[in-house]
């Protein structure tokens, strides 16, 4: 019988080793969160970190096993750990693959309510001013239907685009024939605040399979006082409307985003009884934006990104204790971030991911013909800014929309991968550009990032998740659930 | 229980002197006229001997203590191979390989078994510390030849077949020429190879693995450590991490189906857990994961020391590693350990996965519940017992 080598046999010596990418960020006197190329996370020691950089680490000290299990440092000849590297990040990427799979309709600009908050500027005027026309719609279709994406998704917006029924009616029926004469899917959701909801428009999605998305904001006062309409009634016209559309197409069919405004910040808690009193499954905490009459009315600057990662924290701990109750219940962004964090799907969230969703996420065809990078970037245009116009129907074809100068420019200047701040950044991989934001916020698409109130809002939260998932078991259960479903 | 599945043949005769080695199917004597060439007919009692003959068999299969005795019952001149009663469990539809003039055979099949195995080679180019089947450099060539004269002689039916080693893709070409045969002849069986998969870091191997277009063909390959030097050092071969690895993700990427093995001892028990996170991280596309509890035989007896750990030692980061693959969406099985040494959250997972001939249970077994259920234990080599091992009543 051969002799068995001991292990000491089998141990690199280091001047064979090489160190992979990866970010670091100090999180304590003596601690580091580092994370590697995919965005796994780690937690080291100054000492640790120093002897990682330089090096100096041996198999069996315990640091060695650390940094190579994590792909920090592998051996000069290796091939194994470069190669799940790669996988892994093509997979993370491969949202790519689907070029522009959203399509926004803005098939009116009017409204019947008259919110303060409101990031389109609606308007209450006439008809024939601010609705799309059937010309436009049909041209905006051909141009869905040339983007690569194997599925795309129509979204009608406003105003409130049930304003508009008829031309939503034409362009689903034009649209499902496409889709049936080019094997393109196509799936619907009209995004309303469901004051107009009635038995025919309810039909209509029954039987078309569309999708319904309102507006929720929380307790009745709470609502009526940032969606004030004639009546006073947004509230339950909103909640009748849920109601309805869970009964008629499914429990599944309709969900409900709420707008954070000055007035929420100190009642997380009973704007997320009121989703679970609705029986809806989770809720989206979502701060304002800083465009339309959000800037107009100064609602954007009520509060400042530490104002809401407060009640952010509240609610996501409240969202937990619901869950730990036995009802579950997803806060949605926590879930987006986490699948992120511990998985490798492919998530193309258009607000966050790098390269940005703009264009080549999404693109939106305004009541007029005009078409935007992004919904931000018609809120822009209505602003008197349009940076963010990539052309007009009339003028321009899917090609020349996604391949012109001011997209390619905005995409390649805001690219986390390479920007000053994010390049360098433990959160990079799960982060995202917003060029639109940047641009408003700043009048720059890559924008400087410690004056960022995006930047400051992402890290925050996923500072908040990891913390969560170190020190509170029931809980990272609950939140590794979501990530996992 | 242990089946003996090799041996000395006490009577073998009547054989072409121009081949040295036979492949052998049984055959029952209630069948009449042997079917083909291959087949045998079983005489156990002087009684059949004389029925079989009168049926004019003249190739024949004697199970009894003194073969030579049922023999010399009838003038009989055809081919005759002579077993003792310690084979009884031999029937219909079994097939053996047999070295005439040495009359040395091992059971190649056995129809009624749920783990049939081909042992390939004993060859390999990893000498595992734990190696159940002790690698030996020797030319073994012979081996592949009498499976694939075993081929045509398997029951159709046969839902699963395993080829183990030493390491199967020693000679890859010629492997994977016999896994062909076994596609053609066995169309519908199973077939699952126990390789190292540091063959599949070269492409033209996975290629070859690939265009065979099996039906039902996995890979099970072990992967001891997230750590390099760990698991090379398990395996006694520097640079079998990053070829191993590199092997799964070549087939993989050409979609072929993997199942990646951990035997848990001493070396890869401690970090078991940073193990199985590093796989629901980073290979989470397997097809199947299996933690096995360790056979004290082989390698296993000469370092036992390195080795043995108590499995209750152990059994609260083996929970964590089967829900931390599960919550992946990772399908995780645990083989070859007690129920009574597993936290109930594993008992879903933990399969009956010993070979029939070699599996066994102790005293406190009688009086379990779970026994139905639970593995039990190898009888092979020198079992080793956990002081957790208590009937679940």
């Amino acid at each position: 019988m051969a002799r068995f080598q001991g292990a000491d046999a089998f141990g690199a010596p280091s001047d064979e080793l090489s160190l992979l990418p990866f970010n670091f960020e100090r999180t304590g006197t003596e601690q580091f969160l580092v994370s590697n190329m995919v965005g796994d996370f780690l937690r080291l020691t100054e000492d640790e970190i120093d002897r990682l950089i330089d090096l100096r680490l041996n198999p069996g000290d315990g640091l060695y096993e650390k940094a190579y299990a994590s792909h920090l440092i592998t051996g000069r000849n290796q091939m194994a750990q470069r190669q799940v590297l790669a996988m892994r990040l093509r997979s993370r990427m491969s949202f790519l693959r689907q070029v522009t799979p959203l399509h926004i309709f803005v098939v009116t600009l009017r409204c019947e309510h008259s919110c303060p908050y409101c990031q389109v500027s609606r308007q209450s005027t006439d008809r024939s001013r601010f609705d799309m026309s059937e010309q436009i719609a049909e041209r905006a279709l051909n141009i869905a239907f040339d983007s690569q994406a194997a599925r795309i998704k129509i979204e009608f917006q406003g105003g409130e685009p049930l304003l508009n029924f008829e031309l939503i009616k034409t362009i689903v029926s034009a649209a499902k024939l496409k889709s049936g004469a080019t094997g393109k899917a196509v799936d619907f959701v009209i995004a309303s605040n469901l004051a107009l909801l009635d038995d025919t428009v309810l039909a209509f999605c029954k039987s078309h399979g569309v999708l319904l998305s309102t507006s929720l904001d929380g307790p009745a006062d709470l609502h009526n006082k940032n969606r004030p309409r004639p009546g006073n009634n947004s509230h339950e016209l909103a909640v009748s409307g849920i109601r309805r559309a869970k009964e008629a197409l499914g429990p599944d069919r309709v969900g409900a985003l709420m707008t954070t405004t000055e007035a929420s910040l100190d009642r997380v808690d009973e704007i997320i009884d009121e989703y679970l009193r609705l029986g809806l499954d989770g809720i989206f905490l979502r701060p304002l934006s800083p465009f339309g009459f959000a800037i107009k009315t100064k609602q954007f600057q009520r509060y400042d990104a530490q104002n809401w990662l407060a009640f952010y924290e509240r609610g996501l701990r409240r969202v937990l204790e619901i869950n730990r109750q036995g009802t579950p219940f997803r806060e949605f962004y926590a879930a987006l971030i986490l699948t992120r964090m511990l998985t490798d799907k492919p998530i193309g969230y258009v607000d966050l991911r790098s390269p940005a969703g703009v264009g080549i996420g999404a693109l939106v065809y305004n009541y007029d013909g005009s078409v935007f990078a992004s919904d931000e970037g018609r809120m822009l245009a209505e602003m008197g800014d349009n940076a963010f116009r990539l052309g007009h129907v009339n003028d321009n074809d899917y090609r020349s929309l996604v391949l012109s100068d001011r997209l390619i420019d905005s995409i390649s200047n805001s690219l986390t991968q390479c920007a000053p701040e994010c390049s360098t950044c433990v959160f990079e991989s799960h982060c995202g550009a917003d060029p639109v934001y940047h641009h408003a916020t700043q009048g720059d698409d890559l924008g400087i990032k410690p004056l960022s109130e995006f930047c400051a809002r992402q890290k925050g939260i996923m500072h908040l998740l990891l913390d969560i998932l170190a020190k509170s078991p029931d809980d990272a259960a609950i939140l590794r659930r979501w990530a996992a479903a | 229980m242990t089946l003996p599945l090799f041996g000395t043949a006490a009577l073998c005769q009547g054989f072409d002197s121009a081949h040295a080695r036979s492949v052998v199917r049984l055959q029952s004597s209630g069948l009449g006229a042997a079917r083909n060439e291959s087949d045998f007919v079983i005489v156990r009692t002087p009684e059949e001997m004389r029925r079989v003959v009168a049926q004019g068999n003249n190739s024949i299969f004697i199970i009894n203590d003194s073969p030579n005795d049922i023999l010399s019952t009838e003038a009989f001149s055809g081919r005759a191979i002579g077993l003792s009663s310690q084979f009884a469990y031999l029937a219909e539809g079994d097939v053996i390989g047999i070295h005439n003039p040495s009359r040395k055979f091992r059971t190649l099949f056995r129809r009624n078994s749920r783990h049939n195995s081909f042992l390939v080679t004993e060859r390999c180019n990893n000498y595992c510390l734990m190696c159940s089947q002790p690698p030996k450099d020797i030319d073994d060539h012979w081996i592949l030849d009498e499976i694939r004269r075993s081929l045509p002689l398997l029951d159709k039916a046969t839902p699963t077949l395993t080829f183990t080693g030493g390491e199967p893709l020693s000679d890859w070409t010629d492997f994977i020429s016999v896994l062909a045969e076994c596609r053609d002849q066995l169309p519908r069986t199973a077939v699952q190879v126990l390789t190292n998969g540091r063959a599949f870091s070269r492409s033209e191997i996975v290629d070859a693995w690939r265009e065979l277009n099996h039906p039902s063909l996995i890979a099970a390959i072990p992967v001891y450590s997230a750590v390099d030097h760990v698991h090379d050092y398990v395996v006694q071969a520097k640079g079998a991490f990053d070829e191993t690895i590199l092997g799964i993700l070549k087939l993989k990427d050409r979609g072929q189906r993997v199942e990646v093995r951990i035997v848990l001892h001493a070396q890869t028990a401690p970090a078991l857990l940073q193990t199985c996170r590093w796989l629901a991280r980073n290979l989470p596309f397997v097809d199947h994961v299996a933690l096995m509890g360790l056979e004290n035989t082989g390698f296993a007896i000469a370092n036992e020391d390195l080795l043995w750990i108590d499995p209750v030692d152990y059994r609260d980061d083996l929970a964590a590693g089967v829900d931390t693959l599960s919550a992946a969406g990772v399908n995780v099985s645990v083989y070859n350990l007690q129920r009574c040494v597993l936290h109930r959250s594993v008992w879903p997972h933990a399969v009956q996965s010993i070979s029939d001939w070699k599996n066994g249970y102790v005293k406190d077994c009688n009086s379990c519940t779970e026994k139905p259920r639970c593995s039990g234990f190898f009888t092979s080599g020198r079992p080793r017992q956990s002081r957790g091992i208590a009937a679940i009543l």
